[in-house]
C-alpha cells in the first residue's frame, strides 16, 4: 500500500487524459459518462479543454536513463537550473525539494488537484505528473515567475480582490491554471470559466470568489492589451 | 480615556466594512510559507511505515535493512512491538533520508511482522458489532414520550444519517523539526501554534523554553490539527538523531486513512404531532463510531426540541481510524437525523415544512425570535412561498426539483487569548498574539481592531502571530479565535492608548480623559481642531515606545448562534444525480467586524456542505478493514461546477450587533446536508436516509429498496 505512488507514467505526460479514458464496467469512458450525466465532481480528471493539454512528451527516446542520478538543465522563470537528480524524480519534487521554489504544493501527488500546477510552454501541467527529465526542453513557469517578488501578477492580484483564498494551499495552482486558461480564452463566459477551472480543487471552499477573479482578471487583461 | 468597549454603530470606523485580507498577496502569489514549504539547509525527508492491517499485534519490527539504503540517516521505532494497532494507517516507524524517494524506498524496506486480529469496520448495525464493541452513551429523558406519543394525530418513523467524512485538509498534517543544541524549533501545520509547543516538551521531556514552534500559514486543519501528534515527536527524534533537521509531512494516503476522521452518527427515530402541525414527541436511538474511542453525546433532537422526548446513543467502536473535531463536531450529523426527520413528519401532515418550523419556533428556546426572522428572510431570498410544492406534485419529467431548509446554532465565545501592544515613537503599530490564522482572516481581524481602535487604516498595524513567542493564545477550534483575539486585542490596544493619551495631553492643553484617536490624529474630542496627527503624538514619546498587555474579556464577546439555510435542487430520476440550483443562508454572529471575510466563511462552508451532502465518504471495506478511497480520485471534493449558486445574509444591526463579537468558523457548515437532503425528499418524494446522497442511494431510494425514513 505504500508503495502504490511510485507507479509514475513515465514519459511526462500529465494523466489527465488518461484517466479519461478508463472504461467502466458499463463501457461508458468514464469522461462522456459524466459529461453526458453533466455531473463534474470528478472534474479534477476531467481535462478542461485548452486548460490541462498533455505536455508534449518529450522523454528521450535515445537511451535509457537512471536510475541513478543524471544532470539535467530545466528553463525555469526564465533562468537555467542544472541539477543532478534521479530519473524518477518529478517536475514538482525538483522544484520544491531541489530548488526551494515552493509555489506549487504538493496534494494528492497524482495529477487530481492542481495544487501543483505550473506552465510548461504556456500550458498548465501538473507538475506532480511530469517528470524533470521530461521536462528539459520546455519553458518552465511558476508562480513565483508571474511577477516580481512584492509585485501581484493581474490574476493574483484579482485573487486579493475578491477574496479567492481562505488558507491559500490551493491558490497558487489556482492561479496558475487561472492564468493559463485566459491566455487561451482570454474572453470567457461565466459558464466557460466554471467548466474551464475543473481540473484544481479546494477544500475552504472558494470557488465562489475564484470564478469572480477569474472572469475580473481576464477584463483587466485585455483590458491591458486593447 | 479611551473606553474599549466596541463603539456605537455611529462611531465605527472599519467595524462592518469589507476589507481583503492581509496575508492575500502573500497567498495568490505563491510566497507564503507554509509548513511545507519550509527548507532548511541539510534537510532530509522523513516518512513513517504503517499499518497494513485494521487490527493486529506487532510481532517484530525489523529496520536493520532500511538502516542501511541510501541515503537513510535516521530511524526512529514509533509503536512498541506486543501493542496492538487499531487501524490500518496507523504509524509504525518514522525514519529520515536525504530525498524523498530514498525515504520511500526505505520505507519498504522495513519488515513488521502481524498476528492479524478480527476488524470491525462497519458501523451500520451496532447490533451486530459484538462483544466489547460498543459502549453505552448518553441517555436522557424529558417529559413523558409514550404518553404525548399516543395522543399524536400523526407519527412517523425512520432511520436518518451520515457517514464517515475525512478533513482531507489540502496541506497533509506533518512539520519541520530543527534543534540547536537543546532547543528545537517546530514550523508546523497547526491550529494550536501555543498549545503544541507545551505538548512537544512534555513528549521529549525538555523545558517549554526550549521550544519554540512556527505556523506562519496553515493549510487547512477543520478541527483536525489541535496536536503535536505521534509524528511531531517523532520528526524531533529523527532530527536528533541525524543531527539535522527533518521534514516530515503525511502523504495523502495516510492523510485519509488516519489523520482526521468525522465520526458516523445514524439514528432509529420516532416522532409524533398534532394535526395542527404541533409537535409533541421525540424518541430516538442514536449510534455511530469515531473509531477505537467510545463516547459521542451527539445534540439530539437538534435545535427544534420536542416537549416530550427520549434519546439513546450507543458508540460502536470499530477500526475505521480515530475521529477528530470535525467543523462543528456532532451539529451536522444531528442536524441531518433532526431536520430531516421533522421534514418527513411535516410531509406526513402534509404541512409546508416552512409553515411546520414556524409553527413550532418555540422549541427552539431563548434563539427562537431570532430563527423565525432568519427562516422567513431565507424564505423571501429563495422565494420559497412562490416555489415550494408539496412531495409528488412534481412535473412528469425526469428532472425533479425541490426545496429543503434547515436551521443550526453554534456556541462560540473566545478562547483564553493575551495580546500585546507596541506604539513606537515613529508611529507604527504592532500587535504580537500567539495565535494562527487558518484562513478565516485572523491577521485582518486585528488589524481592524487595532485600527479601530486608534484611528488608523489597516495598513498601519503590523500584525505579528504564528509563533509561540508571541503571548499565548488558544487553539483556534470551536468558532473562538474571532472571540478570543479581537478582545485581546482591542484591550491591549486601548490600554496603549491611554498611556500615549497620558503622554500627549499636556502637549494639547487637555486632560487624557477629554482626548480621542481618530482619523489618523489625537485630538480633543469636544474640540476636534485641537489635534496632532497620530505620528506627531507618538513622537512625544521620545526614544521608548509603549508597550501594554490585553486579555480576551467575556463583555466584548458573546457565544450562542443561529442560522437558517434553504437548498433548491434538481434530481435526475433516471441517473440519480442531483445539482445544487441554489443555497440560501442567513446567518448571525453578533458583531460582523470584517463582512467581505464573513461572507467568504460562509460561502466556504455551504461549499463544504454541498461536498459531504453529495459527494465524500471515508469507504471502508468490510473484508481486509481497509479504506477503499485515501485518495483524492475516489475520496470526492465538489469542484466549481458542482457548487451552484449561493446567497448569503448576515443578520447584523440592533439585537445582534450589541452582542459583541462571536465565531462563524462552524455554524453555517452545519445546515447544508439536512437542507439539501429534504430538497432532494422534496423533488423525488422519498427520502434518501442517509448522506452523501449518491447517484445510487437516490436511485435506490426511489426503488424502494431502502425505504426507511418514507414519510
Ligand atoms: S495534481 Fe499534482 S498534487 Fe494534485
Ligand atoms: S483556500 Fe484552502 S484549500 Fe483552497
Amino acid at each position: 500500500m505504500n508503495d502504490e505512488r511510485d507507479d509514475r507514467p513515465l514519459g511526462g505526460s500529465s494523466s489527465p487524459p488518461e484517466t479519461e479514458e478508463l472504461e467502466d464496467a458499463k463501457g461508458l469512458s468514464r469522461r462522456s459518462f459524466l459529461k453526458g450525466a453533466g455531473i463534474t465532481v470528478s472534474a479534477g480528471v476531467i481535462a478542461a479543454e485548452g486548460l490541462l493539454e498533455t505536455a508534449s512528451a518529450t522523454a528521450a527516446e535515445t537511451k535509457v536513463a537512471g536510475p541513478g542520478p543524471v544532470a539535467i538543465t530545466l528553463k525555469i522563470n526564465g533562468k537555467e537550473h542544472s541539477l543532478e537528480l534521479e530519473p524518477r524524480v518529478t517536475l514538482l519534487d525538483a522544484l520544491r525539494d531541489r530548488l526551494d521554489i515552493t509555489g506549487a504544493k504538493k496534494v494528492c501527488d497524482r495529477g487530481t488537484c492542481g495544487a501543483c500546477t505550473v506552465m510548461m510552454d504556456g500550458k498548465a501541467v501538473y507538475s506532480c505528473s511530469v517528470l524533470a527529465i521530461a521536462a528539459q526542453n520546455s519553458e518552465i513557469t511558476t508562480i513565483e515567475g508571474l511577477a516580481a517578488e512584492g509585485q501581484l501578477s493581474p490574476v493574483s492580484d484579482a485573487f486579493v480582490e475578491h477574496d479567492a483564498q481562505q488558507c491559500g494551499f490551493c491558490t497558487p495552482g489556482f492561479v496558475m491554471a487561472v492564468t493559463a486558461y485566459l491566455k487561451q480564452h482570454p474572453n470567457p463566459t461565466y459558464e466557460e470559466v466554471t467548466h474551464g477551472l475543473g481540473g484544481n480543487l479546494c477544500r475552504c471552499g472558494t470557488y465562489m470568489g475564484v470564478r469572480e477573479a477569474a472572469l475580473d482578471a481576464a477584463k483587466r487583461l485585455s483590458g491591458g492589451r486593447a | 480615556m479611551a473606553d474599549y468597549h466596541w463603539p456605537p454603530a455611529d462611531k465605527r470606523f472599519l467595524i462592518g466594512k469589507s476589507f481583503t485580507r492581509l496575508d492575500g498577496p502573500a497567498k495568490s502569489s505563491g510566497r507564503a510559507k507554509y509548513a511545507y514549504d519550509i527548507n532548511r539547509p541539510g534537510m532530509l525527508y522523513g516518512r513513517m511505515v504503517f499499518s497494513p492491517h485494521a487490527h493486529a499485534k506487532i510481532k517484530s519490527i525489523d529496520t536493520a535493512a532500511a538502516e542501511k539504503m541510501p541515503g537513510v540517516r535516521a530511524v526512529v521505532v514509533m509503536f512498541e512491538p506486543g501493542k496492538e494497532v487499531l487501524w490500518a494507517g496507523q504509524e509504525i516507524v518514522a525514519l529520515a533520508a536525504d530525498t524523498e524517494d530514498q525515504a520511500r524506498d526505505a520505507a519498504r524496506a522495513v519488515k513488521v511482522d502481524y498476528e492479524v486480529l478480527p476488524h470491525l469496520v462497519s458501523d451500520l448495525t451496532p447490533e451486530k458489532a459484538g462483544a466489547g464493541r460498543t459502549s453505552a452513551g448518553s441517555e436522557a429523558k424529558e417529559g413523558d414520550p409514550d404518553a404525548a406519543m399516543a395522543t399524536a394525530d400523526v407519527k412517523i418513523e425512520g432511520t436518518y444519517g451520515a457517514g464517515i467524512i475525512t478533513h482531507c485538509c489540502l496541506e497533509a498534517h506533518g512539520q519541520v523539526t530543527e534543534w540547536e543544541a537543546d532547543k528545537l524549533t517546530m514550523w508546523a501545520s497547526s491550529q494550536n501554534v501555543t498549545g503544541i509547543a507545551g505538548e512537544m516538551s512534555k513528549a521529549l521531556s525538555i523545558p517549554a523554553s526550549n521550544v519554540r514552534t512556527i505556523t506562519q500559514y496553515m493549510g487547512g486543519g477543520f478541527g483536525s490539527k489541535f496536536g503535536a501528534d505521534p509524528w511531531g515527536p517523532a520528526c524531533a527524534n529523527l532530527s536528533k538523531k541525524a543531527g539535522r533537521p527533518v521534514k516530515m509531512m503525511l502523504e495523502r494516503d495516510q492523510e485519509l486513512m488516519e489523520a482526521g476522521a468525522r465520526p458516523s452518527i445514524y439514528a432509529k427515530v420516532r416522532l409524533g404531532a398534532k394535526k395542527d402541525g404541533t409537535l409533541v414527541a421525540w424518541d430516538s436511538e442514536s449510534w455511530g463510531t469515531s473509531g477505537p474511542q467510545g463516547g459521542g453525546n451527539p445534540p439530539i433532537p437538534y435545535v427544534m426540541r420536542a416537549p416530550n422526548r427520549r434519546t439513546k446513543h450507543t458508540a460502536v467502536l470499530t477500526n475505521t481510524g480515530p475521529g477528530r473535531a470535525w467543523r462543528a463536531p456532532n451539529h451536522p450529523q444531528s442536524c441531518v437525523i433532526t431536520m430531516c426527520a421533522l421534514d418527513d413528519l411535516a410531509a406526513a401532515i402534509p404541512m409546508d415544512p416552512l409553515d411546520f418550523f414556524l409553527k413550532n419556533i418555540e422549541f427552539t428556546g431563548e434563539r427562537g425570535k431570532s430563527y423565525h426572522e432568519e427562516l422567513l428572510k431565507a424564505a423571501d431570498m429563495i422565494d420559497w412561498k412562490k416555489k415550494w410544492r408539496p412531495r409528488g406534485t412534481q412535473d412528469s419529467g425526469p428532472v425533479k426539483r425541490g426545496l429543503g431548509l434547515s436551521i443550526h446554532t453554534w456556541g462560540g465565545g473566545g478562547h483564553q487569548s493575551n495580546a500585546t501592544c507596541t506604539i513606537h515613537p515613529d508611529g507604527s503599530v504592532e500587535i504580537n498574539i500567539g495565535s494562527q490564522d487558518l484562513g478565516t482572516g485572523t491577521r485582518t481581524i486585528i488589524a481592524l481592531v487595532a485600527g479601530e481602535t486608534f484611528g488608523l487604516p489597516l495598513s498601519a498595524i503590523t500584525v505579528n502571530i504564528g509563533d509561540s513567542r508571541y503571548p499565548a493564545s488558544g487553539a483556534s477550534g470551536g468558532s473562538t479565535t474571532v472571540g478570543g483575539v479581537s478582545a485581546s486585542t482591542r484591550r491591549a490596544a486601548t490600554n496603549a492608548l491611554n498611556e500615549l493619551l497620558a503622554k500627549v495631553a499636556p502637549y494639547l492643553d487637555a486632560k487624557p480623559d477629554d482626548l480621542e484617536a481618530a482619523e489618523g490624529t489625537v485630538r480633543v474630542a469636544q474640540d476636534p481642531g485641537r489635534a496632532m496627527t497620530w505620528n506627531q503624538a507618538c513622537a512625544k514619546l521620545g526614544a521608548t515606545p509603549i508597550a501594554a498587555a490585553g486579555q480576551r474579556s467575556l463583555d466584548l464577546i458573546s457565544s450562542g448562534v443561529g442560522g437558517a439555510q434553504m437548498a433548491e435542487v434538481t434530481v435526475d430520476t433516471e441517473t440519480g444525480i442531483v445539482r445544487i440550483e441554489e443555497i440560501v443562508a442567513v446567518q448571525d454572529c453578533g458583531l460582523v467586524l470584517n463582512t467581505k471575510t464573513a461572507e467568504s466563511q460562509v460561502f466556504g462552508a455551504l461549499i463544504m456542505g454541498v461536498t459531504y451532502a453529495l459527494y465524500e465518504e471515508k469507504l471502508m471495506d468490510e473484508q481486509t478493514g481497509l479504506c477503499l478511497n485515501p485518495d483524492m480520485e475516489f475520496y470526492k471534493l465538489a469542484g466549481l461546477a458542482d457548487i451552484g449558486k449561493f446567497r448569503v445574509h448576515m443578520m447584523t444591526g440592533p439585537g445582534y450587533d450589541e452582542r459583541g463579537v462571536i465565531g462563524l468558523g462552524e455554524p453555517p457548515v452545519v445546515s447544508p446536508g439536512a437542507a439539501i437532503s429534504n430538497a432532494v425528499a422534496n423533488a423525488i418524494g422519498v427520502r434518501v436516509p442517509t448522506i452523501p446522497i449518491t447517484p445510487a442511494k437516490v436511485l435506490a431510494a426511489l426503488e424502494g429498496a431502502s425505504g426507511t425514513g418514507r414519510a
